[in-house]
């Protein structure tokens, strides 16, 4: 039988406040085990917790981005389970009152909807010693220091259709949390994390199957290769005509499959209840209309702007504003006047390359907006080939220069001395006979051997569209 | 010249006319503990030194001629419940065993701040669970009138130490009437003042959304002293009531200044609640509300019976709702960061389940299990969520009296002090004795709890004035008027025994 898949994914996103949820403890990721706590986030007793405002704000913040609708009233609740990463007993959620409801975010003209979002805080870590994992350890060691981090769960409805899907949602997702600077969205760090629930159905039926929930996901590639598999694994039951059990569920990235974890017969009864330590929240009007005028231009807006504006394709667009640093420096550069075209380029083709070879984030490359903007004026005055541009360019992403220095030091500047050039090309044809012949008898191809030739012998300095000239005139006079 | 069972104001004057010094004060009441407690069992741990260095403190400004703080050289006891820096906090429990905080509770810090004077932690049953301090881990206190009977709970040595004058203030927490049913049971007066009135920060938490800390005095003047000091808005407790709601009614350094003129009640309208009088109080008790009737009339008060039907209610909710919140509250006490562990577990859930089982008590066990059968999934709507509802309904009922009434009045306790052993064996029986204290929690009112009488066997009898909330001023004008009028305010027999003994 054909089957669909049905996707809904849980983010868990780390809000970029200074200081806790629900103390004034910092929340800077790296420091010295259980250095950045105080009584309140290690649950001492006695202590009670005070909400902190600027949570607050990154939530309606995410709210407004994602279209929700903002509760007028909120509150928090406990849920409760045993775990040494837990120091009270119970973690402060929002159970049945979330700041945030509805709402969506579109990907390439599909609309996934979003179900709710809620504050939270985070648990401590554990540390096992003498072991990679908790098995085969002797102790456990638990640093608090992540223990009460404001947390941002973000549940989408299940309108995921397949791994790809999943992974530009979450592509998406990450990068409204950046724009809107709530967020850094490192997976690594596990400032953004990722649960999945995946059912299939058979094609056409409006009734959800038994799901699935994945946990253990740490990149983007792991949702998509885990849901794939996931997929594969109920379709087999499936077929086979067993059911699916609904249960959670663990991703092992080096066996590339999915493991149970536990049962719903196992699943915890979590006894949710009101947070009797903390009052209902009463969400100002005023306050959300004073955040929504503080909203950025959102990647979707920023994208269309592209495509309208500058002329540019969805893809590249897409690429572009994925990155909220190259997207704001491309914008820089395009305002001082560099063509969107030749930035739009460089950023995706060497740029991105050159991250990638380094293994370094934009944030870490020395190109100013005005280095752009000098690169595109130089190759549109024909002081430097766009094929040099290009090495320019490296230069520039590795350290601070101006284009006109690198060219200079470089030798990049471009040749459109056409006496000089006509030397050059004369020479090439003088010493390919053969290659004239040919082209002569119809094979014009062999003029990209000529080009090639010419640029070789001047180091890509020429200037392209005087050798086109003057190939056009000496290959007509060429003798055999 | 004996420097025990003081007011604040006559310490005030001894301090300030220089008849002693803080350090001598604190030393007389320490080592009248010290001689004495092994009666009582009211302290589990003395705070000696801190008591030292706070009183040189005191003796400073006062050789240095500086003005004196409010509470300058009061002698003060600390239920363990409340934080106090450095010094255990067992909450009564084998739990919490080694456990010293390394802040003061708020109520603590204002009372430390105004000059007031540390003697010691007192005994409560385990986590403030009990009505008479048979829950104590460490051991049971004894009634100052009377070492046969219970103080009552679960602030009992509290209750204890202000009745024996080891204390001139005592705190005590209140969630279903910890500090009135043991100030009705030792004959003192015992205050919890309207929810949020006080901060809870520093409280090591029952039931938190009925969680109050109040005084224990021997006088309602010095209730509204301790009050003055400590009733303040906190930013680290977000259900404290915050600075723009507190009005006159609740200004107690108002009210202070006032006293002099609070000679009668005329124009107060009290009700006596209905349900809460009559059979099923023990005569005794009947008898002495009877006769607190008759005077609070003298003073002019215009007396009605009132109908509060919900208050029947109120044990039943009582006993969902602290339970379901202690449940939470007392996860943490899990042996993974602090207080008692076994030490033998090979595994997570093996020390989870032997540290709890070996170091938690039988009457939290029961509350831990209750909680939690009422929080599951399945039981929520029909117990907890149930609940909420009904005590939503009492607390409208207790409002709309009150648009009728300035005051209701009923017996604090339905019986006087019990004997050791007594209610042991039944929980129920046990519960029964905080069912007129209940509901003024669960509604969140400011009650009083002012001697009003004796019994055959000479063991106190409390009268108990509730208010709406934020009206704790008419609570204590009340009080203060009843005193002023009748003859119950008395210290227990163990205070003139020592000082006897003395001479």
């Amino acid at each position: 039988m054909e089957y669909e898949p049905v996707i809904g994914l849980e983010v868990h996103a780390h809000l970029k406040t200074k200081t806790k949820a629900f103390c004034g403890c910092p929340t800077e990721f790296g420091a010295q085990p259980n250095t950045q706590v105080c009584p309140v986030c290690v649950g001492m007793p006695g202590v009670l917790p005070v909400v902190n405002k600027a949570m607050v704000a990154c939530a309606i913040k995410v709210g407004l981005a994602l279209e929700c609708t903002i509760s007028a009233t909120t509150k928090f609740d406990r849920k409760n389970y045993f775990y040494p990463d837990l120091p009270k007993g119970y973690q402060i959620s929002q159970y049945d009152e979330p700041i945030c409801r509805g709402g969506h975010i579109t990907i390439r003209n599909r609309k996934i909807r979003i179900h709710r979002a809620h504050m939270e805080e985070d648990a401590g870590k554990l540390v096992h010693a003498g072991a990679a994992g908790l098995h085969g350890s002797d102790y456990s060691l638990v640093d608090y220091n992540r223990g009460g981090v404001p947390l941002l769960e973000i549940v989408s409805e299940p309108d995921i259709g397949s791994p790809e899907e999943a992974r530009l949602y979450l592509t998406e997702l990450r990068n409204i949390l950046r724009y809107i600077d709530v967020c850094d969205g490192n997976l690594e760090e596990g400032s953004f994390r990722c649960d999945a629930n995946v059912s299939i159905r058979p094609v056409g039926a409006t009734k959800l199957g038994t799901r699935a929930e994945i946990k253990n996901l740490n990149s983007f590639r792991a949702v998509q290769r885990a849901i794939q598999y996931e997929i594969e694994r109920q379709t087999t039951i499936l077929d086979s005509g067993k059911e699916v059990v609904q249960e959670t569920r663990l991703w092992n990235e080096s066996d590339g499959k999915t493991h149970p974890m536990r049962s719903k017969e196992e699943a915890h009864d979590y006894r949710y209840f009101p947070e009797p330590d903390l009052v209902p929240l009463v969400i100002d009007r005023t306050w959300v209309t004073e955040l929504s005028k503080e909203m950025p231009e959102l990647p979707e807006v920023r994208r269309q702007r592209y495509m309208d504006n500058l002329k540019l394709s969805y893809d590249d667009a897409f690429v572009i504003v994925e990155s909220k640093e190259m997207s704001d420096l491309f914008d820089q550069a395009v305002k001082l006047g560099a063509s969107a075209r030749d930035c739009s380029n460089w950023l995706i083709g060497p740029t991105l390359a050159y991250l990638r070879e380094e293994k370094k984030e934009f944030a870490d490359l020395a190109l100013t907006p005005k280095n752009l903007y000098d690169l595109s004026r130089a190759v549109n005055d024909g002081a430097v080939s766009s094929t040099a541009a290009k090495q320019v360019l490296i230069e520039l992403l590795a350290k601070k220069s101006e284009v006109a220095t690198i060219i200079k030091d470089l030798g990049l500047a471009q040749v459109s001395d056409e006496g000089d050039l006509r030397k050059a090309v004369s020479a090439v044809l003088d010493a390919n006979p053969s290659q004239v012949e040919e082209f002569r008898q119809g094979k014009t191809k062999v003029r990209q051997f000529f080009f090639g030739e010419i640029m070789k012998a001047t180091k890509g300095k020429a200037n392209p569209q005087i050798i086109n000239k003057l190939l056009d005139e000496l290959l007509v006079q060429a003798k055999v | 010249m004996t420097l025990l069972g003081k007011s604040i104001s006559e310490i005030h004057k001894l301090l300030t006319s220089k008849e002693t010094s803080a350090t001598e004060l604190a030393q007389a009441h320490l080592s009248y503990i010290e001689k004495s407690d092994h009666l009582t069992h009211a302290f589990l741990c003395l705070t000696k030194d801190l008591a030292l260095k706070q009183a040189t403190e005191i003796d400073k400004l006062i050789s240095a001629k500086k003005e004196l703080p409010p509470l300058a050289g009061i002698p003060l006891a600390v239920k363990d419940v409340l934080c106090v820096e450095s010094y255990p906090a067992t909450c009564g429990s084998k739990i919490l065993e080694g456990f010293k905080p390394i802040y003061n509770a708020t109520s603590v810090n204002l009372l430390f701040d105004a000059g007031a004077i540390c003697v010691g932690k007192t005994n409560c049953d385990e986590f403030a669970m009990g009505s008479s301090n048979e829950n104590s881990a460490y051991a049971k206190v004894t009634n100052p009138w009377n070492h046969n009977y219970v103080p009552g709970g679960s602030s009992g040595g509290s209750a204890a130490s202000v009745a024996a004058g080891f204390a001139t203030i005592a705190l005590g927490t209140d969630t279903g009437g910890s500090v009135r049913q043991p100030a009705s049971l030792c004959g003192v007066v015992g205050m919890k003042p309207t929810y949020g009135l006080v901060s809870r920060f520093g409280l090591i938490a029952l039931a938190s959304s009925l969680d109050h800390v109040g005084p224990f005095t021997r006088t309602v003047e010095d209730t509204i002293r301790t009050l003055a000091v400590m009733a303040k808005p906190d930013t680290h407790d977000s259900t404290s009531v915050p600075q723009k709601m507190r009005t006159a009614n609740c200004d107690m350094v108002a009210l202070l200044n006032d006293l002099p003129k609070i000679t009668n009640l005329k124009n107060v309208k009290i009700g006596v609640i209905e349900e809460l009088s009559g059979e099923g109080n023990e005569k005794s008790v009947q008898k002495a509300l009877d006769l607190a009737i008759e005077t609070l009339k003298t003073l002019g008060a215009k007396i009605d019976k009132v109908s509060l039907p919900k208050v029947k209610y109120a044990l039943p909710v009582y006993y969902i709702l602290n339970p379901a919140e202690a449940s939470s509250n007392l996860a943490r006490y899990d042996g993974v960061k602090y207080g008692a562990r076994d030490k033998s577990a090979q595994d997570l859930l093996s020390m989870y389940l032997s540290t709890r089982q070996s170091f938690i008590g039988s009457e939290p066990k029961r509350r831990i299990m209750l909680g939690t059968y009422v929080l599951s999934s399945g039981y929520y709507d029909a117990y907890y969520k149930k609940a909420q509802r009904v005590r939503r309904l009492l607390t409208e009922e207790f409002n709309d009296i009150f648009k009728s009434y300035d005051l209701v009045i009923c017996p604090t306790s339905p019986t006087t002090a019990f004997k050791f052993g007594d209610r042991t064996d039944d929980p129920l029986k046990m519960y029964m004795a905080d069912v007129a204290s209940i509901p003024a929690d669960l509604a969140g009112l400011p009650a009083i709890s002012i001697p009003c009488g004796f019994d055959e066997n000479n063991m106190p009898i409390g009268l108990q004035f509730m208010a709406a909330p934020l009206a704790d001023r008419k609570v204590l004008e009340a009080a203060y008027a009843f005193e002023k009028a009748t003859d119950y305010t008395k210290f227990s027999p163990m205070l003139q025994k020592y000082e006897s003994a003395k001479t």
